[in-house]
């Protein structure tokens, strides 16, 4: 590997931006793609595949042999509410792998002892959420049901290319937050992004059955790439 | 899914003005403890961070990346245990990996 495509994927990875560095297995040749221009790129297909599996592996293609190593961030997990159902979510998604954050105003909610080893925010979201830099690779759950705290944080959400955004409340509940959004300038093209009611339909009850819940709908989002069957 | 920085430590260990070979599972079979895309970063010393098995094959790796520093070319080598070396360097637990040994020019 030459020394400069090193630092440059390192830059990526760095910026937490994924890339995959394309290897010729006969020749060494070598090259690297950023997620950016994976779409441009001869092997788009196979690399577009990559980058959603976050999975590296030889590809066999009529050019030769090729190894994809694959270079994704961590996925992250931004929450708003340090509510009951993310006590239960959080520590599952750390399990998945998740970099977790919750953001909650409320210092009655957002206490260390009801959220050991997670990582916990006693502020706005809309003060907080810019600083996050939210990016591909993370997914965003609003919990509260206050729309004084979730409403900020969806509409910085949807500004971002999260790769999902939840929404917790019943269709009632959402449809008045989508009038409140669409007041508040934002796009039905956008508004379409948020799953709401948040999480797959599995009958979940308890908090910890919608945590399952919600955490698989975000990993079919993550891993098929397209919209999971309510 | 955190993964140590390998390939920082790669790229410092370079502008140090040390040799480097980079090591990374192209392919497994069976058991193989350690995923495809799993890197061992060498010195020309022969130091190492990193693991491309459970430490079964790291030290037949580290061989083989000293000689991929001194030659400059990339390799690609295969253990297991249908390779009669699977014994030497110890891949007992019946897997089989390839791992691609490339020098960080």
């Amino acid at each position: 590997m030459q020394l400069a495509l090193l630092k440059a994927l390192n830059e990526e990875r760095t910026a937490r931006r994924a890339a995959i560095v394309v290897t010729a297995l006969g020749t060494g040749e070598q090259r690297l793609v950023k997620a950016v221009d994976a779409a441009k790129d001869e092997l788009h297909e196979m690399l577009e595949r990559r980058l959603r599996s976050g999975k590296s592996g030889t590809e066999e293609t009529p050019k030769g042999k090729f190894f994809l190593t694959v270079f994704v961030p961590p996925p992250r997990l931004v929450v708003t509410g340090a509510v009951h159902v993310s006590q239960e979510l959080a520590p599952m998604a750390q399990r998945l792998g998740y970099d977790v954050v919750i953001v909650d105003p409320r210092t009655a909610f957002a206490t260390p002892e009801r959220f050991a080893n997670i990582k916990l925010i006693a502020d706005w979201p809309d003060k907080v959420l810019p600083s996050l830099a939210i990016d591909a690779h993370t997914a965003f759950a609003a919990l509260t049901h206050d729309p004084k705290i979730d409403d900020p944080a969806l509409l910085h959400a949807l500004s971002k290319d999260c790769f999902y955004i939840g929404a917790l409340g019943s269709k009632k509940t959402h449809a008045t937050r989508l009038e409140r959004l669409k007041s508040q300038g934002a796009a039905d093209t956008q508004l379409s992004r948020i799953h709401a009611p948040i999480g797959l339909s599995i009958g979940a009850v308890s908090p910890a059955e919608i945590a399952v819940s919600i955490l698989a709908e975000i990993t079919a989002r993550l891993r098929l790439g397209e919209e999971p069957r309510k | 899914m955190q993964q140590e920085n390998l390939l920082g430590t790669a790229a410092a260990w370079r502008a140090e003005g040390r040799k480097v070979a980079l090591a990374t599972v192209t392919e497994t079979w069976g058991s193989a403890p350690r995923p495809v895309g799993s890197n061992l970063v060498i010195d020309g010393e022969g130091n190492f961070l990193g693991s491309v098995s459970g430490g079964c094959v790291e030290g037949a790796v580290v061989a083989e990346a000293l000689d991929v520093i001194e030659s400059g070319k990339p390799k690609l080598v295969s253990f297991g245990v249908a390779d009669e070396t699977a014994w030497e360097v110890g891949l007992s637990c019946g897997g089989k990996i390839s791992v691609y040994v490339e020098p960080v020019t």
